[in-house]
């Protein structure tokens, strides 16, 4: 069991990184990671959502959607979750800790247009995954964004400084950074698959 | 009558000077993803053309009727009426390519350009105007989508739309298909567009001197 839950945290970290090999959740990827102590607090909210996220969409579908057959409505159903639980995670954080708030206040919001939220939800429904490992999945999912936004700030950090020509500045270059570190994290493929 | 100049202006602005892809910068992710092949990018682009006008039209008639304060949540949940309504169409008439897009179709929904053009444009615009913006930004999406889709194939496959460019000998650059690829790709094709379009301001400059 241990070993299983140890191989599947590999797997969703490293082999099918959400960022690198799995293309969700580019837009706060390249957005918002200029920063490496910003992207730290976006990765936590990150977090928290897409485990809570998986724990709600698992029950909605297999105890609402499934019994009344209209699996079809499925997107629908999760979106407003995931709305919701942002709007909640919102209200609850700017109550209890006012400072932590202020720090991550734009970024909250846009956690709902994040693809990675609902690219986990739909993910655990297409594999047919059971409760926990829907909940796992969510969690490791989401260190591994956080991973590669994190890194992707050390280095933006550093590209600020270095001299690199006019047109290639921002986005281009934060891109083809991105591949490279991409071909970095196809090392681990096959690795636990 | 509603002057024909601002809609040809506003359907030419999607597709050149604020190309969703290329100069905004949006939707980012199906960019990459879907863009294996040239056909992949093709539908990918189809169908987020007809999520955008449907939610375009429909957000913008209901403009005057959408309290404020609830209105994200409303686009969100009219766009996902239109996302739902093309995944099942393209389940039912295409099925191949609904396997390859897999997970994308029903990521449309949180494909930024949607959002970003219900809010920037079609909750100030009249119904006519938001359709052709929705087509406009649809197609540059698409053209976009479709020029990497291509570039990709070419040398990930050394073929376009299934043809065979490069003939037998060639040897296929697997990676550009791989994950890195698409990041690179992009990445150097804004950098490209970034260039052109830096030449183009500095020649005006100096024709209108």
């Amino acid at each position: 069991m241990t070993v299983n839950v140890f191989i599947f945290m590999v797997t969703c970290i490293f082999t099918n990184n959400f960022i690198f090999s799995r293309f969700l959740g580019c837009c706060p990827f390249l957005g918002v990671s200029s920063k490496v102590n910003t992207s730290i607090g976006m990765g936590m909210a990150v977090t928290f959502v897409m485990a809570v996220a998986s724990l709600f969409t698992w029950a909605v579908y297999n105890l609402v959607l499934v019994p009344l057959h209209i699996e079809y409505m499925n997107t629908i159903a999760f979106i407003l979750i995931i709305a919701s639980l942002v709007q909640f995670v919102e209200m609850f954080i700017k109550k209890s800790s006012p400072s932590l708030y202020k720090s991550l206040g734009i970024y909250l919001p846009l956690i709902t247009t994040n693809c990675a939220v609902l690219g986990v939800t739909i993910l655990n429904m297409n594999n047919n995954y059971g409760l926990l490992q829907s909940v796992l999945n969510g969690v490791f999912g989401a260190l591994g964004f956080m991973l590669a936004i994190v890194l992707m700030a050390g280095v933006r950090e550093r590209l600020e400084t270095s001299n690199i020509p006019k047109c290639m500045k921002g986005f281009p270059i934060s891109l083809v950074t991105a591949g490279l570190m991409s071909v970095a994290f196809m090392g681990f493929s096959g690795f636990g698959a | 009558m509603l002057d024909k100049s601002t809609a040809k202006g506003v359907f030419i602005n999607g597709i050149l000077n604020e190309n969703p892809t290329f100069r905004l910068v949006l939707g980012t992710c199906p960019t990459l993803a879907v863009t294996t092949s040239a056909m992949n990018g093709i539908g990918m682009g189809i169908a987020a053309t007809f999520v955008l006008v449907g939610s375009n039209a429909v957000i913008s008639l209901l403009r005057n009727f959408i309290p404020d304060k609830v209105r994200i949540p409303a686009f969100i949940v009219i766009i996902c009426a239109f996302v739902t309504m093309i995944q099942l169409l393209m389940q039912a008439f295409v099925p191949s390519l609904y396997e390859s897009l897999g997970m994308f179709i029903p990521l449309i929904v949180v494909n930024c350009i949607i959002l970003a053009r219900a809010e920037a444009f079609a909750s100030k615009n009249t119904v006519f105007l938001s359709a052709v913006d929705g087509v406009g930004m649809g197609l540059g999406f698409t053209l976009a989508i479709t020029i990497m889709g291509c570039i990709r194939e070419l040398f990930g496959n050394g073929t376009i739309f299934g043809f065979n460019v490069f003939g037998q000998g060639y040897d296929p650059m697997l990676i550009m298909i791989l994950a890195p690829g698409g990041f690179i790709v992009f990445g150097l094709m804004l950098g490209i567009v970034n260039a052109l379009t830096n030449r183009k301001q500095k020649s005006g400059k100096e024709d209108a001197v």
